[in-house]
């Protein structure tokens, strides 16, 4: 016979309290574990999904009059007569050192046309490359030939125009092959065309106005790639899209920063179930510890049976907990995630989530321990 | 030769006007080997100065020596380890633990022993054939009677061979028959060496004391010799508790 033997047995005849306590303990672990391994799935996947799909960093003409917001792209009143970029020699990019980390580069050939008495931007754009640029894309209709146009949403609407109607740019006929599901972005706005077709309205063969580019900077940071495509490309300035990334990894700050401060309030739950019952507990074994004190256990023989109970419910929950957070995070991925990725299996979060399952487990019980010990064994004794 | 001296023993509970008195300046000596019965009615002080004896409830002033030893001049800590080493405890309620079995309470004293689990096994297994329950080892303390609960607590009071017994009405619960039995089996300890102070209601009982401290409001009225058993012969007892004693003594100066 142990003190530990002692603590074992207690919890296997104290089953009920056993197990509300290990169950207390599991939710707020499998808690803190889901949200974090959520996050950092969902992190990951974001990154690799703004890095794969959509434009990071932007390629102008070096002009002073050019100003360009891609937040909200307006050019109304901005004059054209301006050095275009060659469309030749965006071909440029293929030499960079960091090649391989450019997924797509979209040129684009923006204009100001006049359809029905109205002012409307023309966007002349690579649709293949536009499919990785712009990812959340949905077309109502068919891909546009040569002379076809997409158009978006509010351009439709303000211009009256639907699918198969004609419509025509600075002489040259063209068709609505199909309209943008809306994006809440600028796109709606725009109507898109082959980059030829615009070049060709716009008299400006073998010129572009911009460039999109989207670059994976998982192993190469973006600032670097800025500065290879401005080697190779002198007669243009290349800028990474700060806000865009600054904004998208701000949203991800936030909602991992919400999640932890979350994961703490459940955590703090679970432990003030701990202190309750082993409280609870305590003062059912008055008779017990009573026992114990007057056959010459010490107070700390006292304490050690109580935290021992205690981290033996803890370490298992912070075990059960960590794997039943990685299975609700799979799950939740499965809602929350489009080709939802697999949850990494970390041995950090799991030796997190067992050490502070502990850690809370043997604090919760510190009071409790602490109130055992100091029973007086007479008063114990005679409190039946 | 005197082992347990109370000298002015006082305690009191609550203060100011709520002070309730329940040992008033006792004095007495309990010899090495000797059977001591503790008499009085409900209230008078007996469990109160049991507790005392026992080193679990220190004195409002006092002092108690045992085997030397000023009981109340060790810290909470030592007091443990004294009670451990020197002190045996049955109580009318036995307080056996509900989730061990009749052997595991039998080895809850040695839970804190330095000894290897089979030791420690066979220290408890002896002390449960020296009670008669040998058989009864793996029973739950709710598959047992009344007689065999109160064996099994004086078993867990002895597996750790102490030199003193101290029982709280040993026999309270029980029946006439179950009674006498548990009494022959303090008093085979006690012609083993162990020297034993019980509190009892009980005549019947109180007539295998060789002597009897009667209790009345906290004060020590009288003592007189037990009834109808014979005196044994006390030399030889006293000379073998006096070893068992010394060995203590070395065990425990170890530890302080």
């Amino acid at each position: 016979m142990t003190l530990g033997a002692i603590s074992i047995r207690n919890l296997l005849r104290r089953r009920g309290k056993a197990a509300f306590v290990l169950t207390g303990l599991v939710i707020g672990v499998a808690t803190a574990a889901g949200i974090i391994s959520f996050v950092d799935s969902m992190t990951a996947d974001i990154n690799t999904k703004l890095e794969k799909y959509g434009a990071n960093i932007l390629i102008v003409p070096r002009t002073e009059n050019l100003s360009l917001n891609y937040g909200g792209l307006s050019l109304g009143g901005v004059s054209f007569e301006m050095q275009e970029i060659q469309e030749a020699e965006l071909q440029r990019l293929s030499t960079i050192k960091n090649a391989k980390n450019v997924a797509a580069m979209g040129p684009l050939m923006l204009g100001v046309i006049e359809i029905r008495g109205r002012r409307v931007l023309l966007a002349g754009v690579d649709f293949e490359a536009a499919g990785i640029l712009k990812p959340w894309w949905r077309l109502q209709g068919d891909m546009p030939g040569k002379k076809g146009v997409v158009i978006g949403p509010e351009a439709a609407r303000q211009l009256g125009l639907k699918i198969s109607d004609s419509l025509t740019a600075k002489g040259h006929e063209l068709e609505v092959s199909a309209v943008l599901a809306p994006t809440g972005s600028q796109d709606d706005q725009l109507i898109f065309t082959h980059l030829a077709t615009a070049q060709a309205i716009f008299n400006k063969p073998g010129r572009v106005s911009m460039a999109e580019v989207a670059a994976l900077c998982k192993d190469c940071p973006i600032e670097e790639m800025v500065a290879q495509i401005s080697e190779v490309l002198p007669g243009a300035r290349v800028m990474a899209i700060q806000q865009v990334v600054k904004s998208r990894m701000e949203t991800l700050a936030q909602f991992k920063k919400f999640s932890f401060g979350l994961s703490g309030v459940i955590l703090l739950i679970g432990s003030l179930v701990v202190l309750v019952t082993m409280m609870g507990s305590v003062r059912e074994r008055t008779d017990e510890i009573g026992i114990f004190r007057a056959i010459g256990f010490r107070k700390r023989h006292v304490m050690r049976i109580v935290f021992t109970e205690a981290a033996l419910v803890s370490g298992l929950a912070g075990i059960l907990g960590y794997f039943l957070g990685l299975g609700a995070a799979q799950l939740a991925l499965q809602f929350f995630a489009v080709n939802a990725p697999v949850v990494r299996f970390s041995p950090i979060l799991g030796v997190g989530a067992f050490g502070t399952a502990l850690a809370l487990g043997l604090t919760a019980s510190a009071y409790p321990a602490f109130m055992a010990s100091r029973m007086d064994p007479n008063e114990a004794l005679r409190a039946l | 030769m005197s082992y347990i001296i109370a000298d002015h023993l006082v305690k009191n509970y609550g203060d100011g006007e709520a002070t309730v008195t329940a040992v008033n300046g006792m004095s007495f000596e309990i010899d090495a080997g000797e059977f001591v019965g503790i008499m009085g009615e409900s209230g008078s002080g007996k469990s109160t100065l049991l507790g005392l004896m026992g080193a679990m409830n220190a004195p409002t002033a006092g002092r108690l020596v045992v085997d030397d030893i000023d009981v109340y001049a060790l810290n909470p800590d030592q007091r443990a380890d004294f009670r451990r080493e020197f002190l045996g405890f049955v109580f009318q309620r036995f307080h056996l633990v509900p989730y061990l079995t009749v052997i595991e309470n039998v080895m809850l004293p040695l839970a804190v022993v330095k000894a290897g689990r089979k030791q420690k096994r066979a220290m408890a297994a002896g002390a449960l054939a020296q009670v008669g329950l040998a058989g009864k080892a793996d029973r739950l303390p709710n598959q047992i009677s009344g007689g065999e609960s109160e064996r099994v607590a004086v078993a867990r009071a002895i597996v750790n061979e102490p030199p003193v017994l101290l029982a709280d009405e040993p026999t309270g619960n029980l029946d006439t028959k179950t009674s006498r039995e548990i009494m022959e089996l303090l008093q085979r300890l006690n012609e083993d060496g162990m020297t034993i102070a019980m509190v009892t209601h009980s005549r019947d009982c109180a007539a295998y004391a060789e002597r009897i401290l009667r209790v009345r409001d906290g004060k020590l009225l009288e003592f007189r010799l037990g009834g109808e058993i014979e005196w044994k012969k006390r030399n030889a007892t006293a000379d073998k508790f006096r070893s068992v004693c010394r060995a203590r003594q070395a065990a425990f100066s170890l530890d302080r």
